[in-house]
């Protein structure tokens, strides 16, 4: 993406990250780094560890060992030691979640605002100057649904912004979702299976959704993807998980020709590429093309 | 027992014609259900002969009337369910347009609910015991106000809240005793002290959700329940606290004759004395007291701090995820939801100028969660409607004597089958991208 002449400064590094609950190794001596504006896929066949991955970027675990450093202004940021709710504000990174966590009796409008509650809370200085009416907050306020409105017009739910959340189709949902995590002003967004349940037609408008918000925004972007047309369209390189392990860290093409991720995938003996779309869906294995 | 229950799901609407022989089958049913448990309840009635021994009368006639009674009040039943459906519907939308904050209807029943609050004393056919009762409607509409952020907004089931309203209430009659505070300076203070009670309860408490959460604060409202039971060198046990001063009006006492240098109220504005102006001062104050709290609650849902409770209550795990400190959110909601019950104790306190652990027990809590839920979760009008019914029909029922309470039970049953979501229950949401005006323009 940036001139292959200079060094570039990793957005984040994840090194020898281990996770282990009992006598199960989830994540066994993971080290990666992704950059700023790239988009990055982890994949792996179910039970591999990606979400577990992600549970510790977003603070929700805390890693056996291993460190995780953000890299915000020249400042590495320790992820593994801050606060799990200080991650987003202080450390700019969002997450969607697998099974859908929409504020889900709030409307469509209202989910986009909490996401800024932090930038309100102050504005609105701990509810004094709130319940005062303040211009100091009113303005803060407009701003805050002005950013909401933005990214509603994006995922095109602008006309039911005061729909109830849990209203919304399926689809909506998701779109909804990732659209609250842009609101808190990620510089690392990380996205949870975004194409789950999603059919071909959607999961295509999500690969231009990713890729004009790449553009826009300036951020990047970490997914764990089961539908390989969003893995293959949309990243700039792919890391390939089994049983907690890194088999793979390289571009979508060379993935794809990996011979240990086909064993990974399709078992011993094959010996063929990955096809251009591979859909597991709860553990079975069906190739599509 | 199931007949009765099955006999509000099979409402089948869509069924066009009406099966007599069958309906006529089910109130028999219905009756002969009724007449097994009348025998031995109503039927038989022992009394003493004399010598500790037992006779026992009988009362087949009660039985049969009973039966009767069953057997056509069931029939009634399905026929209003099958005839009566046009009616049902109307009533539906009235009650759905007034929940959804239809302006048409909302809006004026709002206002003209404050109006008749305001002259309620001056009515012709007001007296002093109806003011007494607006009083006691009025602190339980505060109270489920003031319960609404902590259950109904952040979602935090609370079965203690009555300690709060202890809290408030012993802070007021302890600073006015050993400190000879009024009722005017010692209100903040137990606004203050109950909302740092919230806040104590609330940190133990901040892992916990719904049911454990629930035991562990019915276990707290009962801790300070006793510990004012038994600490009787300060809070003087089960006597209570007597001689609570009264408000005053600007500094007005309401009194028949004032000590020396001391003008009262009614010489002040030189009206005869009478024991009523108290009673209708004591009304406005609490009137005042739970219109700030109603614009202080309204206010705050409409700031983020009001909506990170919504979002807490609807899920704490996105909340994290966004940024939101779950604690902050949860001790705020404790904190305040506890001030209120402070204040509302606090006035409680000076209405009654007597106060004892008798009149905090669980089956207070009890009813402020009633009216929270039965009035709608959320929402303020629907628990103005709850407090209003949940006080007045215990106060109807007086007449019913012993059936008091059952007439209670059954009104409570009547309003979670009609409206198994409460009263008003409707949620609008804190701000819109369409204003409503516009988006439904009035003809």
């Amino acid at each position: 993406m940036t001139g292959a002449s200079e060094i570039r400064q990793p957005l984040l590094t994840v090194e020898h990250l281990t996770m282990r609950f009992g006598g199960l190794l989830a994540v066994d001596d993971l080290s990666f780094a992704t950059y700023p504006r790239e988009i990055t896929a982890i994949i792996g066949p179910n039970g591999a560890g990606k979400t577990t991955v992600f549970n510790c970027l977003t603070g929700f675990y805390k890693p056996t060992a291993g460190r995780l450093a953000m890299h915000v202004n020249d400042e590495i940021l320790p992820l593994e030691r801050i606060d799990g709710f200080k991650i987003a504000r202080q450390a700019g990174v969002a997450r969607t979640f697998q099974n859908l966590r929409l504020f889900a009796g709030m409307t469509v409008l209202e989910n986009l605002i909490v996401a800024q509650h932090n930038l309100l809370m102050s504005a609105s200085a701990f509810s004094l100057a709130g319940i005062l009416g303040m211009p100091r907050y009113r303005s803060a306020e407009r701003a805050a649904v002005e950013r909401a409105r933005h990214w509603l017009d994006k995922i095109g739910l602008t006309e039911r912004a005061d729909a109830t959340a849990g209203t919304l189709p399926y689809g909506a949902q998701r779109r909804l979702e990732i659209a609250r995590a842009l609101c808190t002003g990620p510089t690392l967004l990380c996205l949870d299976e975004p194409a789950a349940g999603l059919n071909p037609r959607e999961s295509g408008e999500l690969n231009e959704f990713l890729l004009s918000v790449r553009a826009e925004q300036g951020i990047a972007i970490l997914l764990i993807e089961h539908d390989m047309s969003v893995v293959m369209g949309v990243s700039d390189h792919v890391i390939v998980l089994d049983y907690g392990r890194k088999i793979a860290d390289a571009t979508p093409a060379e993935v794809r020709a990996d011979p240990e991720v086909i064993r990974a995938y399709l078992g011993e003996d094959q010996n063929e590429t990955l096809p251009c779309a591979i859909v597991m869906d709860s553990g079975t294995r069906r190739t599509q093309c | 027992m199931t007949t009765a229950a099955s006999g509000f799901v099979s409402g089948n609407p869509g069924q066009p014609a009406f099966d007599w022989a069958a309906q006529v089958k089910d109130a028999a049913l219905a009756g002969l259900i009724a007449t097994l448990l009348a025998l031995p309840l109503m039927g038989l009635q022992t009394y003493d002969i004399g010598g500790g021994a037992l006779g026992i009368r009988t009362h087949f006639n009660w039985v049969a009337i009973a039966a009767a009674a069953v057997f056509a009040g069931r029939l009634a039943l399905h026929l209003a369910q099958r005839f009566g459906r046009g009616r049902h519907r109307h009533r539906e939308t009235l009650f759905t347009r007034l929940a959804t904050w239809d302006s048409r209807w909302a809006l004026p029943i709002t206002a003209a609910g404050i109006i008749i609050a305001v002259a309620l004393p001056f009515l012709p056919f007001s007296s002093r015991y109806l003011v007494d009762l607006g009083t006691t409607v009025l602190i339980y509409v505060m109270l489920g106000w003031g319960l609404n952020v902590v259950v109904g907004l952040a979602g935090l089931l609370d079965l203690g809240y009555v300690a709060f309203y202890a809290v408030g209430a012993y802070t007021f009659a302890l600073l006015a005793r050993d400190l000879g505070f009024s009722f005017w300076q010692a209100l903040p203070f137990s606004g203050l002290v109950a909302a740092s009670f919230g806040v104590i309860l609330g940190f133990p408490v901040l892992r916990l959700r719904g049911d454990y959460l629930a035991i562990v604060t019915l276990g707290f409202g009962e801790i300070i329940r006793i510990v004012l039971l038994n600490w009787s060198p300060v809070t003087g046990g089960p006597n209570g606290i007597s001689d609570i001063p009264r408000p005053s009006f600007l500094g007005l006492p309401f009194a028949r004759s004032a000590p020396e240098g001391v003008t009262t109220f009614h010489q002040f504005f030189g009206l005869e004395f009478s024991p009523d102006q108290r009673v209708v001062f004591i009304y406005f104050v609490i009137l005042a007291l739970a219109l700030l709290t109603n614009l202080f609650t309204l206010r705050l849902r409409r700031l983020p701090i009001g909506r990170a409770w919504e979002a807490l209550r609807e899920d704490e795990v996105a909340c994290r995820a966004l940024g939101i400190n779950p604690t902050n959110v949860k001790l705020s909601a404790f904190g305040i939801g506890a001030m209120l019950g402070g204040f509302a104790g606090c006035f409680f306190a000076t209405r009654q100028g007597f106060i004892s652990p008798e009149s905090f027990t669980f089956i207070e809590s009890a009813t402020i969660l009633a009216i929270v839920v039965l009035g709608g979760m959320g929402s303020q009008l629907g628990i103005v409607l709850a407090a209003i019914l949940l006080v007045t029909l215990p106060e109807l029922g007086r007449a019913f004597a012993e059936f008091r309470m059952l007439l209670f039970g059954a009104a409570m049953v009547a309003i979670m089958v009609w409206r198994p979501r409460g009263l008003l229950a409707h949620r609008e949401p804190s701000l819109r991208l369409v204003p409503r005006s516009r988006r439904h323009p009035l003809p």
